[in-house]
């Protein structure tokens, strides 16, 4: 099996395919924050008073907070005062009207990264809001949606536009004093998704969103705020990928999204960050907080995550189930190759009455590379006939990675129901042999192993994420078997 | 978080150091006084540390315990009640408040050169017997340290290579004057193929605010088998806090029960390195909680060199407004290939206001292992006791059987048949609706 073995090293060490940097002009702030680069900030982004006292507030709330150190990750320590918190492609003076207007240089960046914003607009059917760094250069769709009465666009377009939805909504979810990257994200986000979908609407596509880091040093910090009406449906997608490049960066965004009356919110990430290379240089420290709240009765949050890219994976997209009959969802594929590390999971809290939960999360690594699940089910006292069930399996590529499980279940109500359980194995020699003898070629066979092991995670995801996520399993992961 | 507590019990230990057995040793001193140090410096752990997350230490810190100069009186009939029957064979020491009652102990006489004697008579007439396991052998934590800084009383029970002992030792650790703390350390030695079989027992009066703070450590040589019995009947207003610690030596066995029963606030950490090749453990565990109870245990396994197996199953009963913590963690160091490890932890929420937190954790370094673990937290089953009642066994009378059978599914794993027996007693004493078994028996 030696030779195979050789075969699939070389393959597991395909370098990055999406490193490359794309030379716009930009329009920056110095590195470092200050209450001055707020104001900065937000001045250059035209804001309206209550969004500055807003980031202000956040921001000395965040100078007294600790940075938090117990997640199951090892990383040197981070100097805020050396990331750029500001970066803009430069406009032209009145902004694209359409994407013939859009810079042909970061179209470019998009077909490579095999997003052509053309083909997408006729074949799939997708708006695209597109974030290059820190300010959305191009909406489509726009007026198809505006039909219906939804609103979709940059944060920084809804701030100016829709400014009592976002006063309404913005920090409803994850207050700006959360926790410490959420304490940041709320003093210097610079822009992401804002979604609106009004009563009884259901969303005609899947919305989409890529966002990218480029300009080197430049922390990205989106907000992105989705909110589903009683009674309205939505699907969103978001998928990541970034250049290459040597320094860490920060990446600590900000997701909310409120389901009211019998909405359900269906939100897909694809994230494939720069992971580092072999050695573990460089690489996206990624640091999110995500969390779904199921204000409405009936209402219904889904997550979905394929986590396969950056240094440091960190984020634990939750649910708070409110509403009486809300349900809470959360399938996870997160893989760790060379020396990544992740540390994912969710929390489901249960305080409406026959609340439930799904949380099905699977964990592959390889290489050097640690994955870690950590998750908490709260069922409170009037969470009546609330049920949880949760699955989380770990498979293990390599004698040198490391797979963890860290659940937390409380409970607090005797009619609740919860269940959990964990396994962690390796693919079994057997099963490399079965498919082998049968002519598949190794990388093949364990291609096909880890699709099984992560089906129930990939038929949740759209249609078009589907097979993005299968292709970029076939070249992060698989190897170091024999 | 009030530090009264805490600062006497460093006032009290300048005060009672010289006079602990094993004073004048040079390795004594040093372990207490390092131990001591620790403490000072830890204070009683806050709830902001993760391993005391759910269980909240000060209304302990707050109280002002005190060592009591001499045992209040314990009559044998007392001692009678809370064995297994009086034929029932086995070698029995009993400490009360602290302090070794010979007139109340049945030693017996043990087999091929094995020894189950007072810690403090050792520690004063040949204190280098205990050297090579006391002198290294710090236990984490706030507790532990206090343990060791005070440690004068407990058993040590020796096992020589080879030597098997037929019946159990019985350790019975009584308190029965109010606020009294007591700081039993328990060393368990057994050599390369040695077995035995120890059962520790706490108990005191109910009423009466005590403090039980006992370390059991255990070493097992090559090839040797150890079953512990952990039975904890403490008073109903007592606080309980113990850490039992093993290494196990190659193609050792280790199986140990908890049966958690009493105490206002219970814990119980148990640590297990299986530290060479070949190792097997089983942990079981059983907590009863009602009132206002709480019940915390913690486990932890390490699994370190390869070929080991580890089997958990723990069980809780919560009634009333009682809280029932678990923790157990099997950890699976890069070395240990070839592991086998599973866990199980699952709760019966009896009660409104009872509450269930559990937290099975798996860290794993090593590929080729099989590990699993699973929780829950729950009620009956409804189709079971549909089932019972289609058969015309009345819905009490189906609560409580399918109640005792969750909780005998624990017990039922007890080897040694007199506990087992008193086992099955308890529950159907302190189950609800638990007479209707033996009424319908």
């Amino acid at each position: 099996m030696s030779s195979t073995v050789r075969q699939l090293d070389e393959w597991i060490s395909q370098p990055y395919q999406h490193g490359f940097v794309t030379e716009v002009e930009e329009d920056s702030v110095p590195a470092g924050l200050s209450e001055d680069i707020i104001r900065t900030i937000s001045a250059r982004k035209g804001e309206p008073e209550f969004m500055l006292e807003w980031r202000l507030q956040a921001y000395r709330h965040w100078l007294e907070m600790k940075e938090p150190h117990w997640s199951h990750a090892h990383y040197p320590p981070i100097d805020y005062q050396s990331i750029v918190y500001y970066s803009a492609p430069k406009r032209k003076p009145d902004g694209p009207k359409s994407l013939d207007e859009v810079d042909p240089e970061l179209l470019r960046t998009y077909e490579k990264l095999g997003v052509p914003l053309h083909e997408r607009e006729i074949l799939a059917g997708v708006a695209v809001d597109a974030v290059f760094d820190s300010v959305s250069v191009a909406t489509t769709f726009r007026e198809k949606l505006a039909e219906k009465g939804i609103i979709f666009c940059s944060f920084s377009e809804a701030v100016r536009e829709h400014p009592e939805l976002v006063r309404q909504y913005l920090g409803s979810v994850v207050p700006p004093k959360d926790n410490f990257y959420a304490a940041l994200n709320s003093a210097v986000f610079t822009d992401g998704s804002f979604c609106y979908i009004p009563k009884g609407v259901r969303c005609p596509m899947e919305l989409s969103t890529y966002f990218r880091i480029n300009a080197r040093n430049t922390g990205q910090f989106e907000r992105t705020l989705i909110i589903a009406d009683e009674g309205a449906t939505v699907s969103y997608l978001e998928g990541c990928t970034a250049p290459m490049r040597d320094e860490n960066q920060l990446h600590a965004a900000v997701v909310e999204l409120i389901a009211l009356d019998n909405a359900y919110i269906k939100y897909s990430t694809v994230q494939n960050w720069y992971p580092g290379d072999k050695e573990g240089r460089g690489g996206i420290y990624n640091f999110v907080t995500k969390r779904g709240m199921c204000r409405g009765a009936s209402s219904r949050i889904s997550w979905t995550q394929v986590e396969t890219g950056s240094a440091i994976t960190w984020k634990y997209p939750s649910v708070i189930l409110r509403g009486d009959n809300s349900v809470g969802e959360f399938y996870s594929v997160a893989l760790t190759n060379n020396r990544q590390q992740a540390d994912t999971g969710t929390k489901m809290i249960h305080a409406g009455r026959n609340t439930r939960s799904t949380i099905i999360s699977k964990g592959i690594s390889a290489g050097r590379g640690q994955n870690a699940y950590r998750g908490l089910v709260k069922v409170l006292p009037g969470a009546e006939g609330a049920r949880n069930y949760t699955q989380c399996d770990s498979l293990l590529l390599g004698d040198k990675c490391g797979a963890h499980t860290f659940p937390y279940v409380e409970v607090r109500n005797p009619s609740a129901r919860v269940e959990h359980e964990a396994t962690t194995s390796r693919i079994g020699e057997d099963q490399l042999f079965y498919c082998m003898q049968r002519g598949l070629s190794a990388e093949d066979a364990v291609s096909m192993i880890v699709n099984g092991f992560c089906k129930e995670v990939f038929k949740e995801l759209p249609m078009e994420f589907a097979v993005e996520a299968q292709k970029l399993l076939g070249v992060s992961l698989e190897g170091s078997v024999g | 978080m009030s530090e009264q507590a805490h600062a006497a019990f460093v006032a009290d230990f300048g005060r009672r150091a010289a006079e602990l057995p094993g004073g004048g040793t040079s390795w004594v001193e040093r372990m207490r006084r390092l131990a001591l140090e620790q403490f000072a410096a830890s204070g009683f752990p806050s709830r902001h540390e993760e391993d005391w997350k759910y269980t909240n230490v000060e209304p302990l810190a707050r109280h002002r315990f005190e060592a009591p100069a001499r045992p209040a009186a314990v009559s044998a009939q007392q001692v009678a009640a809370l064995g297994f029957g009086a034929d029932v064979r086995e070698h029995l020491l009993v400490f009360v408040d602290g302090h070794f009652a010979p007139e109340l102990s049945r030693p017996g006489a043990l087999p091929g050169g094995a020894s189950a004697t007072s810690l403090a008579q050792v520690l004063s007439r040949e204190p280098a017997r205990l050297e090579p396991y006391l002198a290294g052998a710090m236990p984490s934590g706030a507790f532990g340290a206090l343990n060791t800084a005070f440690a004068a009383e407990g058993a040590f029970v020796h096992v020589p290579r080879g030597v098997a002992l037929e019946a159990p030792v019985r350790l019975l650790y009584l308190s029965a004057s109010a606020d009294a703390v007591t700081h039993p350390r328990t060393v368990l030695v057994l050599e390369d193929g040695a077995q035995a079989s120890v059962i520790e027992q706490y108990a005191g009066g109910d009423g009466i605010v005590y403090f039980s703070n006992a370390v059991t450590q255990a070493l097992l040589g090559a090839n040797s088998s150890l079953t512990h019995y952990k039975l904890q009947q403490e008073g109903d207003r007592a606080f309980h806090v113990a850490a039992i610690g093993l290494r196990q030596g190659r193609d050792s066995r280790f199986v140990s029960h908890s049966l958690a029963l009493g105490a206002s606030l219970a814990r119980t950490d148990i640590g297990v390195r299986l530290e060479a090749s070949g190792c097997e453990c089983a942990l079981n565990g059983l907590y009863l909680a009602g009132g206002s109870q709480l019940t915390d245990h913690h486990t932890r396994i390490d699994h370190l060199q390869p070929q080991g197996r580890s089997r958990e199953f723990y069980r809780g009963i919560l009634d009333g407004r009682s809280r029932g913590v678990f923790a157990g963690s099997v950890v699976v160091h890069p070395d240990a290939q070839k592991t086998d490890a599973h866990l199980a932890n699952h709760n019966l929420l009896l009660s409104r206001g009872a509450e269930a937190d559990t937290k099975p954790q798996l860290e794993i370094y090593a590929d080729d292992v099989k590990c699993a673990h699973g929780a829950t937290v729950g009620q009956l089953d409804e189709e079971m006791l549909f089932y019972l009642r289609s058969r015309g066994i009345p819905a009490e009378l189906g609560g409580a059987l399918l109640t005792y059978a969750f909780a005998q599914d624990v017990v039922g794993r007890i080897a040694h048949a007199p506990l087992r027996a008193r086992m099955a007693d308890i529950l159907i004493a302190r189950l609800p609706e638990g007479r209707l078994i033996r009424e319908n028996a």
